[in-house]
């Protein structure tokens, strides 16, 4: 039995080397359209849905390959997905973005989805499952304006529901010091909804005040908050990065959540279960690219 | 025989009353007053707490019932004027009308992501209440897939046009309702001295789930049509008191073909009709440019070629509505501009 450090290390492992395997290989045009990388932040999403019960439900956005990773999505249906593959994610119809399994979904417009998730919240508090609804958003997308309805929304009906900002200070290229008025705890304050601030890439940090919030929302039937200051280390998309590159530099050197973890584990530990990983996604990429293209009837 | 607006509102206590997960959200449609159109009158009293009023935040719970349909349950949303469609546009446009077709791309029908939705809202002018509380704005969903928009007029039975869809539906779908409908009476098609109807599209389509009408009408006992007038909701209305002048006064006989559903465009019960008569007239509330009628053209055209002889549009004005009554009536389409329109057709031969 794999110890819990070991199983987070694990989840945030393939995360980084499944973003850091589509970055490698979009140059060679197996890859449809653009991506949104999650690197830098794999201990949000794993320190969050790591607790996840089956009928919980998870809404993400176009930054959501690492959400639907630690969910549990297979890395051969999103590669070949984000290959426009038939037997991607969805076919192909949705790519990198658009990504919906099990109780999966992520949408590329900004903010929409949050509403949606606060009436999933509430359907299922309706339904009688018990089930938490957890969405992520970022600290760009805290400038739309449906995302304060949802917020309003969520706390008058008291939806059990988790939102997680995921600040990583940047929206493409706009700084959130360019965006953001005010802080972002008080934003969620104003709604009177109980939000919990960390700031850290320690996913030893995350997991048990995401589990307690998680908890919280369940047992309460009613909305809490992450806040979660993050850095990113890759560009917005692909080659879009202004930030100069010795401040990237010291972010990962301070700021790795594989470092800070794998700490915790021995090398000898460390290493097999980075050579399971490195296995697992090289076959999965290989497998989705000789998977076929779905043709015209598939429309 | 009941109003249009009795026929909606039973139709909403029916479905409440028959299937547990339908939920009814918008702003202000809590008893007693009811709803601004009054259509959502007795429910909150009926089914307590089933029918939400919310914030004025349509992007808000537009985006809710969303999720709520997404997992399972069929909540109908009222947009109180139509002219607030604008403000849920992404929701519908971005969200619902597209997570069936991107998201089910390879999975089986028990894994794939369907969404029950029915969005009301009351469209059209003539109440004088000005550019952002008259429109018919339709026409900016029409063009977007994955998204079915219904629209009843007085004929039939409006009630059960909605009930079917809140019941029967799995897709987002839109409502719309003119305001000038609700006061009118339902047109018992069956029993009536001045028309006869004729009913197209009475089998349950697979698309809908249920049987969507399209509707013709004549004038009883005229002689046969030489143009085709194709109308929806209370446009119909206007166009049943023009085919009745038309045949009266000018005895100049004209078929009108009536559908509910506009969108996906459903064109066999007008393309029968159009082989009767070569000549086609639509009339809509919309403003005419690249709207409901350009589209009806179009495909009749591109079915029928030299066959069709004349076709024209009639629709409001591009122009926002205005709120003074004589500039209100200017802007958009009246029984006199029908008539007129349809006698120069024929003067054209």
């Amino acid at each position: 039995m794999e110890s819990i450090e070991a199983e987070l290390y694990r989840a945030m492992y393939r995360i980084r080397r499944f973003e850091e395997t589509v970055l490698d290989n979009f140059p060679k045009g197996v890859f449809f359209g653009t991506t949104h990388t999650y690197l830098g932040q794999e201990a949000n999403a794993v320190g969050v849905l790591h607790h996840l019960r089956r009928e919980d439900v998870v809404f993400s956005n176009h930054r959501c390959h690492g959400h639907f990773l630690a969910y549990g999505g297979e890395v051969r249906a999103l590669f070949a997905e984000l290959m426009g593959k038939a037997s991607g994610v969805c076919g192909g119809r949705g790519g990198s973005q658009h990504l919906h399994w099990r109780n999966f979904y992520s949408n590329g417009v900004q903010g929409g989805i949050v509403p949606i998730a606060a009436g999933a919240a509430l359907a299922e508090k309706r339904k009688g499952t018990r089930a938490a609804t957890v969405v992520f958003l970022g600290d760009g997308t805290l400038g739309e304006g449906v995302v304060y309805e949802a917020f309003n929304l969520a706390a008058l009906w008291q939806a059990p529901i988790l939102f997680v900002v995921e600040n990583n200070h940047i929206a493409q290229t706009t700084p959130v010091e360019l965006a953001l008025a005010g802080s972002i705890s008080a934003r969620f304050a104003a709604f009177d909804i109980p939000a919990h601030e960390l700031d850290t890439s320690d996913v030893m940090e995350i997991f048990p005040i995401a589990s307690a919030l998680l908890e919280q929302a369940r047992a309460q039937s009613a909305p809490r908050a992450l806040i979660l200051h993050t850095w990113r280390f890759g560009p917005h998309s692909k080659g879009d990065d202004t930030r100069p590159a010795d401040v990237i530099a010291r972010l990962r050197q301070s700021r790795d959540p594989l470092t800070l973890h794998g700490a915790r584990l021995s090398q000898s530990e460390k290493e097999a279960i980075e050579a399971q990983a490195e296995e697992e996604i090289q076959r999965a990429f290989q497998q989705a690219l000789a998977d076929p293209y779905p043709t015209a009837a598939d429309l | 025989m009941p109003t249009v607006l009795d026929s909606l509102n039973t139709a909403l206590h029916q479905a409440l009353a028959q299937d547990e997960r339908v939920l009814i959200l918008g702003e202000d449609v809590l008893d007693p007053y009811g709803g601004a159109f009054k259509v959502t009158r007795g429910l909150s009293n009926a089914f307590p707490g089933r029918v939400l009023t919310t914030p004025i935040s349509e992007a808000g719970f537009t985006g809710l019932a969303i999720g709520m349909a997404l997992r399972g349950l069929r909540p109908v949303v009222e947009i109180m004027f139509g002219d607030f469609l604008t403000l849920a546009a992404d929701q519908i446009i971005n969200h619902a009308a597209k997570f069936r077709w991107m998201y089910n791309g390879n999975k089986s029908e028990a894994e794939q992501a369907r969404l029950p939705l029915v969005i009301r809202t009351p469209m059209g002018g003539r109440r004088g209440y000005g550019p952002t509380h008259s429109q018919t704005l339709e026409k900016h969903f029409l063009g977007t897939p994955g998204l079915i928009v219904l629209s009843p007029c007085a004929l039939g039975a409006p009630g059960k046009l909605l009930l079917d869809a809140i019941l029967l539906t799995n897709d987002p779908l839109l409502f719309v309702e003119n305001k000038l409908l609700y006061l009118l009476q339902v047109q018992d098609i069956s029993h009536t001295d001045e028309f006869e109807f004729y009913i197209y599209d009475d089998q349950a389509n697979a698309e809908l789930g249920f049987a969507a009408p399209t509707y013709l009408c004549r004038v009883r006992g005229a002689p046969p049509p030489i143009l085709t007038l194709t109308a929806y909701g209370y446009m119909v209305e206007l166009a049943q008191q023009a085919q009745r002048r038309l045949a009266y006064e000018h005895e100049v006989f004209a078929e009108l073909v009536v559908p509910t559903v506009l969108s996906p465009c459903r064109m066999q019960p007008l393309l029968i009709s159009l082989e009767r008569t070569g000549g086609l007239l639509v009339i809509e509330e919309g403003t005419r440019h690249l709207g409901w009628g350009a589209e009806i053209l179009a495909r009749s055209t591109e079915a029928m070629g030299a066959r069709l002889k004349r076709a024209y549009r009639l629709a409001a004005k591009d122009l926002p509505i205005p709120a003074s009554g004589p500039l209100e009536a200017e802007v958009l389409p009246s029984v006199e501009k029908i008539i007129q329109s349809c006698l120069e057709m024929t003067r054209r031969g």
